[in-house]
């Protein structure tokens, strides 16, 4: 009965979406003002039965009720309740439930804290929001269904995915969707504009707290979908180039993009028509990340042509809404006035630096993916495009970016001193260098480039480090007045530095990793000992083991340095006893930023076992340099001048571009 | 001998399912890899019907739980082979994982494929002699990072012409722009005040 009234729910949800989507569109048309109010209720309207509706859902699986197809195929009566909820949207169906849940969730929100927005233009925006409802909606109920009955129920799940059933299925997803769909409040923020035919530098403030809060849960996300695949998979392995990774890492850089010039948008009028675009594009850039993951086409272009309904349903989605947003665009931008004019060495010409590159490595990664599929579909050749090109393409595209990335902040609006940057930031560069030799003397072995790319991270680390030493003044005024300066700077100065130094934390790792990286592979008997990153590892034995619904085979290692013990880590292989599938758990040692990774492999007849260890020096920097990006990102949001709502006088824009701006 | 064993042509290998993804996203939701195991799980290719189902779940479960790629029997004597190796193994594609390459994948493929390329090395082939020779046998899907050839100008220019494309539109947007008025207009109300302020 429950179940009946989610799947109502979920109906309804699909009417009062189709309202939002039209009245308040009309009425700010027709400049009415009872129309446009029903923009307001009716998308909070919206949400709670979207999310009544995903709470029904939710409950079926935590009650293990099998006579739900969707709980029937992903769950198990003995599952960890945790499991059991976030296996909710361990499917397809559930997650485009989530999904939802989160677009409904966006555009409550935008209707709860946009106040101060002008009448027309939320009710435009809110509109917007309700045209992406309609269409997962419809997606939903038409061919993902996830409330279908089964008759007689079945006893007993058949488990969720083994890989799946860890924490990061619990976080992950929902950070990410965050991100992902929270740039759809940019997009509809762009496409409601566009409709009106006006738009601001008060536009670009009130979109910038939103394009900041999904970049934050996007940053989070894949950071945290890094790790989970690092310790899950066993491999050791923390980023594949695999066409998933890439639909989450695409909106990531268009995002990144888009926060970058909504500031110059904000501060200098300037960049608006580029702005507009690029807040379409990245929700795009999700749009057709939320394609290539759900149709199936990247497993196999012939499994996506056997069953092409859910494929071709998005597909339609896709065009529709990404057509119809750049028509818009086309036919409205010519009318847009284009803002301040800047020189080339300016605060907004390295904001352009910065959109240029983002965007084209983007572009290189959103044609690397794409590029087999279209080649397979037009003439039928088969080709790969790995890790390694890549690595070599986007490696190439980041490096001018990383080294201008310190000087930004230091030049000033309009026209900048590019020669004065560079003296405030030689001792910067200075100190990158030789902290790049120190650590590459004290890891020892490793190219050239590996010194060049701990330069570029320390760079950054550095040169953000600066940029508040100089805006306070320290060493050219007094003491006391330089705290009084850097304790007045805005919070968004020091968001700005943290995330960049964040950054800078993320390369060193990325770099540290993959130059510094030692293996050893062996057979291992109770009892045998082996050498590695300076540690020895002592092999315990092996213990059998019983999960709730996994039994386990737990191999132990004492882990020893300079004969002293310091601490015990254990490996196990698992077999879950529903799906007779396997996985193994990887023993992880964190020393430091650096870690000790130990995995499993066959046992052989004579009582030995494969074991493969891995040093991985500084390799936490990676995932620490995101959650410093985030923490940045939140610092930013919590700016006085940013706080959600944005400007309250309208004379605002005008006084913002005078004070020291991040 | 086994690397030398006959390969079933390409077609016959991607009408199997791939095994396991990459990346743990994409297992959600995939059916088709939910319920196999990660590459490696030793599946038998080719089977079909509810017998071979049910053969296919014994052969799990009496099968070697998922390894990792390398397995200690297989590394060469010589380091520095070995290490040649193990780069040219980064950068072969695993053909019935999903972009997976040869070095991270437990499949049996991707072992054979393994032991092949160290054979080749063994025998004092070049780094490139190796990749050609598996690519006239598997042809371009083999390689992770393709070519440069007919087929994959594009691919390759891409980022070039992307690169250009953008710094010629500012380029010229930044010519064109220059000497024009700038901002917004003042209103009535405000040239009102400011001649005011002006005239005193």
């Amino acid at each position: 009965m429950i179940i009946e009234l989610g799947h109502y729910a979920l109906v309804l949800a699909l009417a009062t979406a189709i309202i939002v989507a039209v009245l308040p569109m009309l009425g700010a048309r027709r400049l009415d003002q009872a129309m446009m109010d029903v923009a307001r209720p009716g998308s909070l309207a919206l949400f709670l039965l979207v999310a009544f509706s995903f709470g029904t859902l939710t409950y079926a699986h935590v009650v293990s009720d099998f006579s739900v197809a969707n709980v029937w195929e992903n769950s198990h009566s003995m599952m960890p309740t945790v499991f059991k909820v976030s296996g909710v949207w361990g499917n397809h169906e559930g997650s485009m439930m989530l999904w939802l849940l989160i677009l409904s969730l966006f555009s409550a929100l935008v209707a709860l804290f946009g106040r101060n927005l002008p009448d027309t233009l939320r009710a435009n925006v809110l509109a917007v929001q309700a045209w992406i409802s309609v269409a997962f909606l419809f997606f939903i109920l038409l061919t993902s269904n996830p409330f279908t009955r089964l008759y007689p129920a079945p006893a007993e799940g058949k488990d969720l995915n083994p890989v799946l059933q860890d924490i990061g299925l619990a976080i992950h997803p929902p950070l990410l969707y965050l991100g992902y769909v929270g740039f759809s409040v940019c997009f509809s923020f762009a496409v409601a504009a566009l409709i009106e035919g006006r738009i601001d530098a008060a536009w670009a403030r009130w979109v910038r707290p939103w394009t900041l809060a999904a970049w934050i849960c996007l940053t989070a996300g894949i950071a945290m979908g890094s790790y989970w695949a690092y310790y899950e998979l066993g491999w050791g392995g923390w980023w594949f180039w695999d066409p998933v990774e890439n639909a989450s890492f695409m909106p990531w850089l268009a995002g990144t993009a888009l926060l970058h010039s909504a500031l110059v948008m904000e501060k200098r009028d300037a960049l608006k028509i580029w702005t507009v675009l690029l807040a379409i594009l990245t929700f795009s850039l999700s749009l057709l990340g939320t394609f290539l993951v759900r149709s199936g086409v990247l497993t196999s272009v012939h499994a996506f042509a056997s069953d092409p309904t859910r494929g071709v349903f998005i597909l339609c989605i896709l065009l529709i809404f990404i057509g119809g947003a750049l028509s818009l665009f086309a036919l409205r931008a010519p009318r847009l006035t284009a803002g301040g004019l800047f020189a080339p060495i300016s605060r907004e010409g390295a904001l352009v630096l910065n959109n240029l590159i983002l965007t084209v490595a983007c572009g290189t990664v959103l044609i690397g993916t794409l590029y087999p599929l279209a080649l397979e579909t037009l003439t039928d050749d088969k080709i790969s495009v790995g890790p390694p090109f890549f690595n070599m393409t986007f490696g190439l595209l980041m490096i001018p970016l990383l080294v201008a990335v310190p000087f930004g902040p230091m030049l000033a609006w309009k026209r900048g001193d590019l020669l004065g940057a560079l003296q405030r930031l030689y001792v910067a560069a200075g100190l990158a260098f030789v902290a790049a030799l120190v650590l590459f003397y004290l890891q020892h072995g490793g190219p050239v480039m590996a010194v060049l790319g701990l330069a570029a991270g320390l760079f950054l680390i550095f040169g953000a480090a600066a940029d508040l030493w100089f805006r306070a003044g320290i060493g050219k005024v007094s003491a006391d007045l330089a705290w009084r300066r850097f304790s007045g700077l805005p919070r968004s100065a020091f968001g700005s530095a943290l995330a960049h130094a964040g950054l800078g934390v993320t390369v060193l790792g990325i770099v540290a990793v993959s130059t510094f990286e030692t293996e050893n592979i062996l057979d291992m008997k109770p009892g045998s000992s082996t050498e590695l990153g300076g540690y020895s590892l002592h092999f315990d034995g092996m213990k059998p083991g019983l999960g709730p619904n996994f039994t386990e085979d737990r191999g132990t290692f004492t882990v020893s340095r300079g004969g002293v013990s310091v601490a015990t880590v254990s490996s196990a292989k698992r077999i879950f006893t529903a799906r007779k599938s396997a996985t193994t758990e990887a023993g992880i040692l964190t020393f430091g930023f650096s870690q000790l990774y130990v995995s499993l492999g066959d046992a052989g007849k004579d009582g030995s076992i494969v074991v493969r260890i891995w040093w991985k020096p500084m390799i936490v920097c990676i995932w620490g340099g995101a959650v410093l990006m985030a923490l940045g990102g939140m610092i930013s949001l919590s700016d006085r001048r940013l706080r959600v709502g944005a400007p309250s006088r309208r004379a605002k824009p005008l006084r913002a571009a005078m004070e020291p701006a991040e | 001998m086994r690397v030398r064993r006959a390969y079933p042509p390409l077609s016959a290998t991607s009408t199997s399912p791939p095994q396991g993804g990459r990346s743990l996203f994409s297992l959600f939701g995939s059916e088709v890899s939910a319920d196999l195991p990660p590459c490696g799980g030793n599946v038998p290719k080719g089977q079909r019907g509810a017998v071979a189902a049910i053969a296919m779940l014994i052969a799990i479960m009496l099968a070697p739980l998922p390894a990792f790629a390398v397995n200690p029997d297989e590394v060469l004597p010589d380091p520095a082979l070995e290490t040649r190796a193990r780069a040219i193994s980064a950068e072969l594609r695993c053909m019935v994982c999903q972009n997976q390459s040869i070095d991270d994948s437990n499949a049996d493929l991707a072992k054979d494929l393994r032991l092949l390329v160290r054979k080749r090395l063994t025998d004092g082939d070049s780094d490139s002699q190796v990749l050609d020779y598996l690519v006239s046998r598997y042809g371009e899907f083999v390689l992770l990072k393709p070519r440069l050839g007919e087929k994959t100008y594009i691919l390759w220019g891409a980022p070039i012409a992307l690169l250009l494309a953008g710094g010629i539109a500012m380029g010229v947007y930044a010519v064109r722009r220059r000497g024009k008025p700038t901002g917004t207009r003042l209103t009535e109300d405000e040239q009102a005040r400011l001649d005011r302020l002006l005239s005193e």
